[in-house]
Parts: structure tokens; sequence; C-alpha cells
């Protein structure tokens, strides 16, 4: 049973409502990443060569936070768009579309994955 | 600073054979000092050595030696006596014995070869003069008359043969710089070779030229001056067989010396064996430093100390069991928890540090020494004449100011056998008239150089002898594995080929060399 941690990646669906802020809508939370972007300089990435977007920021009681979403996530997926290899503007313009008001995203985070395999192995 | 290192005492190697406790034995060697009571303390010392009986004799006519040489020159300006009471050692005796038997057998060996060598160079000189002049002199009327041509041919002949016998002074007439223990194998062939070839011409020309007396003689003339064609040619392939071959490097070479590990490196081509032994021969006296057996007698005695002290008793009954025997003493002695790395470690702490202040001393005092010399210029020689003194007599004066530090700094690295009071006093007055400075005239004693800058007495390796388990006239391979010999110690070369190299090239257009910032945006959505 504890093999089998290493393959299965948990995750967790977050959907966010998008807050209205004069002329844009905002989500409450920074990206960092993205394919042309230095891999290395990540803080919240297990493993320095991995180029997926991460969150680095979640404002104060924005929408991000009071959905559940957390700094260090890695966002997998967004509406059903791939975000594991984009590049940094490409991930910026999949999350501010103009005409979404709800996204709904994928997201990895390790705490999560460190915990299932603790409860896995007792 | 512990009164210790103030004293005059050094630290040697046979201070372990004798029963005493270190702190006695040192006061032992202060009384020692003293003339009066010297060969009582001597006596004393060499009736209680009880540890293994390798080498008693050496060291005690080392130490003999060393003491006698020793204390006159620093203390008083006396002349030094060469060797003390005991003068020669079994060694010597041995040494002195094997010089004159070997240099008889060798020396007629290499007369012989050079013999045959020039009795074949001149008889194949003189051969094409010969071809020329026979038929002059047995035949004379009968030959047609020699046009130009032929006469061109004569001028041809004169100058290939002066060609000839100065590329052949050139090549082979050199002094022998060694004696090696087989003949040179292509030496050899190339004789063989203008032996049959020359022989070959004589046959020819005895058979057809001869005994039908030909009458044409420019053909004759024409056949000499294909003789030396041919000559040159020959003398061409022993350039490229002799010299070119070996120039280019194949094999490194590492030369280790078994006493004290110390390692050199080089580079040699194509070579026999006992060529490379000579090479190697050559750059050790010029890149090794000098053998001190001086320096070998404390790991001696750490390595007797190691194994004294253990005896194995058979309790169980009568059974030889040597090597059984052998082992229990090696385990026990492994097992035993001795101390003797700490001893070590403190010893040559302790003897840096000696070494140091004395080298310390030793520069300032020859620094003071050199300020009281000045160089006369050629205007101020007039003006003092009496007081000038040349560079001998500058030397002498100025000697006994450095001379005790600088006997004590040789005797506390132990080099004080190399350098006597004279060859220092020389080399003094050598660095007074090409005005060294004080640190020149003394880096000759700073540290041990190689073993050309000592006298002749005291290289310990005259006579080599090569152990191989190749034939030695057998060229160079990669593992190859000699020794050479000599009475007191060894050096020991391993022969590795030059790795293959593959080189590739890669060009790279200089316009190619382009920049990027790393980018790590973080935009807020």
């Amino acid at each position: 049973p504890t093999i089998l941690s290493y393959f299965i990646f948990f995750q967790q669906r977050i959907e966010i409502h998008k807050l209205r802020q004069g002329d844009n809508l905002i989500l409450g939370f920074s990206i960092g990443g993205g394919i042309d972007q230095d891999p290395t300089q990540n803080p919240f990435s297990e493993d320095k060569t991995d180029k997926g977007i991460y969150v680095t920021r979640v404002t104060e009681g924005g929408p991000a936070e009071v959905a559940g979403l957390q700094i260090g996530d890695k966002i997998m997926q967004v509406n059903g768009w791939d975000m594991t290899m984009v590049t940094h503007d490409q991930a910026r313009k999949r999350l501010t579309k103009r005409n979404e008001e709800v996204v709904r995203l994928l997201v990895t985070r390790q705490s999560l994955q460190k915990a299932v395999q603790q409860s896995m192995m007792s | 600073m512990s009164a210790a290192m103030d004293t005059e005492s050094t630290y040697s190697g046979y201070s372990h054979y004798s029963g005493h406790s270190k702190k006695a034995h040192r006061q032992g060697r202060d009384r020692h000092k003293s003339p009066r009571s010297k060969d009582g303390s001597r006596s004393e010392k060499s009736v209680t050595i009880q540890t293994p009986p390798a080498e008693p004799l050496l060291g005690n006519d080392a130490s003999r030696a060393e003491e006698g040489q020793d204390d006159n020159w620093g203390e008083t300006t006396t002349a030094i006596t060469g060797t003390s009471e005991h003068s020669i050692s079994q060694e010597d005796i041995a040494r002195i014995s094997k010089d004159l038997e070997d240099s008889v057998g060798l020396d007629c060996k290499r007369y012989l070869g050079l013999t045959v060598a020039a009795v074949l160079g001149l008889l194949v000189f003189l051969t094409p003069i010969a071809f020329i002049l026979l038929p002059q002199i047995l035949w004379r009327d009968d030959l047609e008359p020699c046009g130009t041509v032929c006469e061109g041919l004569f001028i041809s002949v004169a100058f290939k043969l002066l060609i000839l016998l100065i590329g052949t002074w050139a090549l082979f007439f050199r002094q022998p710089k060694a004696d090696l223990p087989r003949v040179f194998v292509f030496r050899a062939l190339l004789l063989v070779l203008i032996f049959l070839f020359v022989f070959s011409y004589w046959l020819f020309y005895g058979v057809r030229i001869l005994d039908s007396k030909d009458t044409n003689y420019q053909g004759i003339v024409q056949y000499a001056v294909s003789l030396v064609d041919a000559l040159l040619f020959i003398h061409y392939l022993a350039i490229v067989l002799l010299e070119l071959r070996q120039l280019q490097p194949m094999f490194t070479v590492k030369v280790v010396r078994s006493t004290d590990g110390e390692s050199r490196y080089y580079s040699l081509g194509h070579l026999s064996i006992q060529r490379a032994a000579l090479v190697v021969l050559e750059n050790y006296y010029r890149d090794f430093t000098v053998y001190n057996p001086a320096l070998l007698t404390a790991s001696k005695s750490r390595a007797a100390k190691h194994m004294a002290g253990l005896k194995v008793y058979n309790v169980d009954g009568p059974g030889n069991n040597v090597s059984g025997q052998s082992r229990a003493m090696i385990a026990a002695a492994a097992r035993r928890r001795d101390s003797s790395h700490n001893e070590l470690y403190y010893e040559e702490a302790d003897h840096e540090r000696r070494v140091r202040k004395r080298r310390a001393r030793l520069v300032v005092a020859v620094e003071e020494a050199f300020t009281h010399i000045k160089r006369l210029q050629a205007e101020e020689q007039q003006k003092a004449p009496g007081e000038t003194m040349d560079p001998r007599e500058a030397a002498q004066a100025i000697f006994p100011s450095m001379a005790r530090a600088l006997q004590k700094y040789l005797r506390t690295t132990r080099q004080q056998q190399y350098h006597s009071m004279e060859s220092i006093l020389q080399h003094l007055s050598f660095c007074i008239t090409n005005n060294m400075t004080p640190k020149a005239f003394l880096e000759r004693y700073l540290n041990p150089g190689p073993t050309l800058q000592y006298d002749k007495d005291r290289w310990f390796s005259k006579q080599w002898t090569l152990v191989s388990e190749e034939a030695v006239t057998s060229g160079l391979q990669d593992g190859t594995v000699f020794v050479l010999k000599c009475l007191d110690f060894s050096l020991v070369v391993n022969v590795k080929k030059i790795p293959f190299i593959k080189l590739s090239e890669e060009f790279i257009d200089p316009k190619s060399h382009k920049f990027v910032l790393r980018l790590q945006s973080e935009t807020s959505v």
C-alpha cells in the first residue's frame, strides 16, 4: 500500500468566484512559474525542474482564500485547460478571461500528499 | 620556550638503541659533547643495544663518523678530519671490490665494439675510392679515355664522400656517456646491413669487373657513385632508426625511489629498456633530491619498536609451527594499543618547530655577515691598497660569524655530512664574487638539492644494476616494470602508455554568443 502513494497525486478541486472591483474581475492570488521562467527560483516546488504554475501569494479575505486556495499550491488545470505546460503569460490569460465569473481549479499540494501517505502507512 | 629547544643536542634515531628513558638519554648526549667523556659514553651506548640486529654496525659507524666530523668546525675553525678512527666499514669494502671487478670486464666489451665499428667504417669509406682507382692501377692501358661526364662523376663522388664523412662524424663519433649491459640492437643491425651491402658490392665488382677487366671506365665510375648514394641512404636510415624514432613521446614513466618514496614522471619515446633506464638515470641525478641515509633512521627505529617486546610461548607442546607463530605475533601487534602515532605526531611537530627556529637564526646571521663586506669599485681600488681582499679572503673573514648558526642548522636537518667547511668557504667566495644576496647563498643549504650538486663521494649511487623480467633490449611496453638498483636503494620504474587521444572539432560562430536574463515574474490575478 505504501508504494501506491507515490503514483497517486492527490488533488483538490477549488471553485473560486471572481470578485468585481471596478472594471476588473480579481481572484485574489498571485502566480509564479511557467515554461519560460526559471524553475530553480521557485520556493514552493519540491522538484527544482518543475516548470508548473504555483500560487505564490494569497490575499487575505480574497475570493481565493475563501475558496480554500493556499500558498504553494500547484495549479494543474483551470476550467479544464492544462496548466502544467504553459508560459507565464498564457497562464495569466487563462485565469483572467473577462467572460468567466467562476474558475474551477485543480490544485495539488505537498502537505496534502504527505497527509495521505501518512494515513496510508498507519 | 622550553629549555629543550635551546640545547645543542639534536634528536637522532640511535637514541632508541639504548635502554634508558628519553630524559636520561638527553643528559647522556649532553655529557658526551665534551671531548673528555666521549669515548666513555660511546662505549656505554654500544653495550646496551638490544633491538633487532639488522644494522648495529652501520648505525654505529654512521654515528661515529658524524661525531668525528661535527664538532670541529663550528666552534673552532680548525680543519676537519675526513673520517673517524674506524675508517672503512664492511660496506665500503664491498663497494670498492665491486667497482674493481666490474670496470675491467665492461671496458673490454666496449672497446671491442668500437674497434669493429671503426674498422668497418674505414673499409666502407675507402671502398668507392678503391673501385675507382683499381682499374687505373691494374689495366690502365686498356681503359677507355675518361670523358667530361666521367670527370663530372669524380667531383660528385668526392663531395658525396665528404658529406658522408661529416654526417657519420656528427652521428656516430660522440663521447659514449654510458656503459650499457647489452648491445644496441639497432646499431648492430645497421652494422650488419652495411657489411652485407658492401660485401655484395665487392663481390659483384670482383666477379664482373676485376676478372673480366671491363674497359668501360665510365660504367665503373658510375658503379662507384651508386655505392656512395646507397651509403648516404643507409646513413639516412641510421638517423631515422637511432635518433628520430625515439623523439616522439609514447610512454609516461613513473620513477619511485624505494627508500623515501620520492617520485617523478618522465616522457619517453620508443626506447629499449636499457636506453630508457639510461634516460631515467640521467634525469635522476638532476631531479631527485640527494639520498640521505640519516633521514631514514627514525622510521626504521619505529618499525623495530613495533614488533619488539612480543614473545610467543608454545604452551600446548612441541611443535615448530613458524608461520603460525608469526601470524600470532602480527595479530597481537596489530591489536596492541600502542601510541606510536602520537609519538610520531609530536615528534614531527617538534622537529618542524626546531628547524624553523634554527633557520630563522641562520638567515639573520648570514644577512648580518654579508653586511660586513662591500665591493670596491674600480676607482676606489687604488685608494686603499692595503686593506683590499680577494674573494677567498673576504669569505674567510666573514665565515666565523655565521659558521655556528649554519652548523646547527645543518645538523638539525641532517645535512652536515654533505657540506664540509672547505666547500662552504668555496661557495661563499663564489657568491661574493658574483654579487649574490644572502638568500642566494643560503639556497644551497636550506633545502636538499639534486645529487649533482654534491661532491661525488657523497652520492651513494654510482654503480647501477638494471633488474628486469624481460630482456633489456626489448622495447618498452605498457605495464613494463624494471628496477634500477644501487647498493643502498633502488629506483622502481613503471611504464604507462600515453593514451590514444581522440580529438574532434567543434566550430562556434562568434555571433552565437547570446544571453538572456533569468525570469522569475509573479503576476497577481
